[in-house]
């Protein structure tokens, strides 16, 4: 009988691993995928703020890019320079970034087992008891006292313990990316951000450099869009000389919750995070740091459960509570400037690009400044009902 | 009604698994696997896929 299970090795998963082997608890984590970190689903953005969060030192290794600022582009061409004033981000390496954290998890005590499918949630008295699973075709079932689900967008061992974690299509972005080499890029210490409806629909195309002429250069859309995103995406590189004559290193694909927060993460002796349980950040679809934050407060609730021997719903509670306080209410503020931006024609790009500052930018993807935002939008007439959105 | 999965396409990136409402698609080593007896063909997994490697006729 283990203390912990948890299933899915990415960032939240090995997060959660780490977290409980240091207060001396005996977890696992078993990945389904053969390799830990790849293929990445993923643009490998994090910020220098939220590793410092995280209490995250990462080896130097790990880091392919630093990142200063970005350039955000309107469909016209027009450009908002966001000017962080220092490095404020990395662009890692993920398939060296997860197999550190995961070795970081194991340092801990936490035990890690790739090439391992969990086939079924077991249950007794309809209450989470264990997993059975599959370890290069050898059987296995196992009982532990929490099983902790961080299996990404499939979500697929929330809805078998019988949490549902389904997500409404509508809020899921679908996402395509090259790695290319062979690029130009303008300044590698830039992310660059393209919008507008013929460019990328509801979401935007990005460009996250790894050096001077390598990057991840990807797109991420509303699912339910005329075009696939690989050909929104193929048509926007096609049209770029700088880009047209890169090669490709690896082709990406994911599904991006950017909604759909859940009030409710556990149930008995169970609970879920990361993208399983749609933790993103809902306006630049990012969930590294989401997903590894979640991960610490349900360590902390786990840690006190199982001192108290109670892993009951009702405990493990206070995760849902703790997280909504922390992120939940954050997040849901970002998500309706996500509602409101994805509602804008690209004229409405074109007029916020000649007024918005960059700074002003920044400040959005905290969540802060709608009432700023608001008050622009004021001036174009067609914006009016957007902006009392925001209000 | 056919539920076709063009494997040359997949890039096994599990999107369409997630947002499956009936959890009627499995991403395995042989490939997405599809359970016919639970899938309602809804088309969500043809919309989303980013690379339109499903295709749904009804």
């Amino acid at each position: 009988m283990r203390d912990i299970i948890v299933v899915g090795c990415g960032p939240g998963g090995s997060a959660v691993a780490k977290y409980l082997a240091s207060k001396g608890y005996d977890v696992v984590v078993y990945e389904k995928r053969q390799e830990i970190g790849a293929p990445k689903r993923c643009g490998e953005g994090i910020s220098i703020s939220g590793l410092k969060k995280l209490n995250l030192e990462l080896p130097s290794y790990c880091i392919r890019q630093k990142i200063n600022g970005a350039l955000v582009y309107a469909p016209n061409g027009k450009c908002v320079e966001i000017d962080y004033g220092g490095d404020a981000g990395y662009i890692v390496e993920r398939k060296v970034f997860d197999k550190w954290l995961a070795e970081e998890a194991v340092r801990a005590g936490a035990k890690i087992q790739a090439k391992t499918c969990i086939k079924e949630v077991v249950k007794e008295n309809g209450k989470v008891v264990g997993v059975k699973g599959e370890f290069l075709s050898e059987e296995f079932t196992e009982r532990c006292r929490i099983l902790v689900a961080a299996d990404g967008i499939e979500s697929k061992i929330s809805r078998m313990a019988g949490l549902n974690t389904t997500i409404n299509p509508l809020l899921v972005d679908s996402g395509f990316q090259f790695e290319m080499v062979g690029i130009d890029i303008p300044d590698p210490r830039k992310i660059y951000l393209y919008f507008g409806n013929k460019i990328a629909k509801r979401g935007y195309v990005w460009i996250f450099p790894k050096g001077k002429d390598v990057a991840n250069v990807g797109i991420g859309i509303l699912g339910k869009s005329e075009k696939s995103a690989k050909e929104y995406l193929t048509e926007f590189i096609k049209s770029r000389e700088e880009l047209r004559k890169g090669s490709i290193l690896e082709v990406n694909a994911g599904g991006i919750p950017v909604g759909g927060l859940l009030k409710k993460m556990t149930l008995d002796n169970f609970l879920v995070v990361g993208d399983a349980a749609h933790q993103v950040n809902p306006i630049h679809g990012g969930g590294m740091f989401e997903a590894q934050f979640a991960a610490k407060i349900a360590a902390d609730v786990i840690e006190e459960s199982l001192q108290k021997g109670d892993t009951s719903n009702k405990q493990l509670d206070k995760y849902n509570k703790e997280w909504w306080k922390q992120r939940g209410n954050y997040l849901k503020k970002v998500e309706k400037l996500r509602e409101v931006v994805e509602k804008f024609s690209d004229d409405d790009f074109n007029f916020l690009a000649e007024e918005l500052e960059g700074d002003l930018l920044i400040e959005f993807t905290r969540g802060k400044g709608l009432t700023t935002l608001a008050k622009i939008l004021l001036k174009k007439p067609n914006l009016v009902k957007l902006a009392r959105a925001l209000l | 009604m056919e539920w076709k999965w063009n494997k040359k396409l997949c890039l096994r990136c599990g999107g369409c698994v997630g947002v499956c409402p009936k959890l009627a698609l499995e991403l395995t080593e042989q490939g997405l696997e599809h359970n016919k007896e639970l899938c309602a063909y809804c088309k969500i997994c043809e919309e989303f896929c980013p690379v339109k490697a499903i295709k749904i006729k009804k």
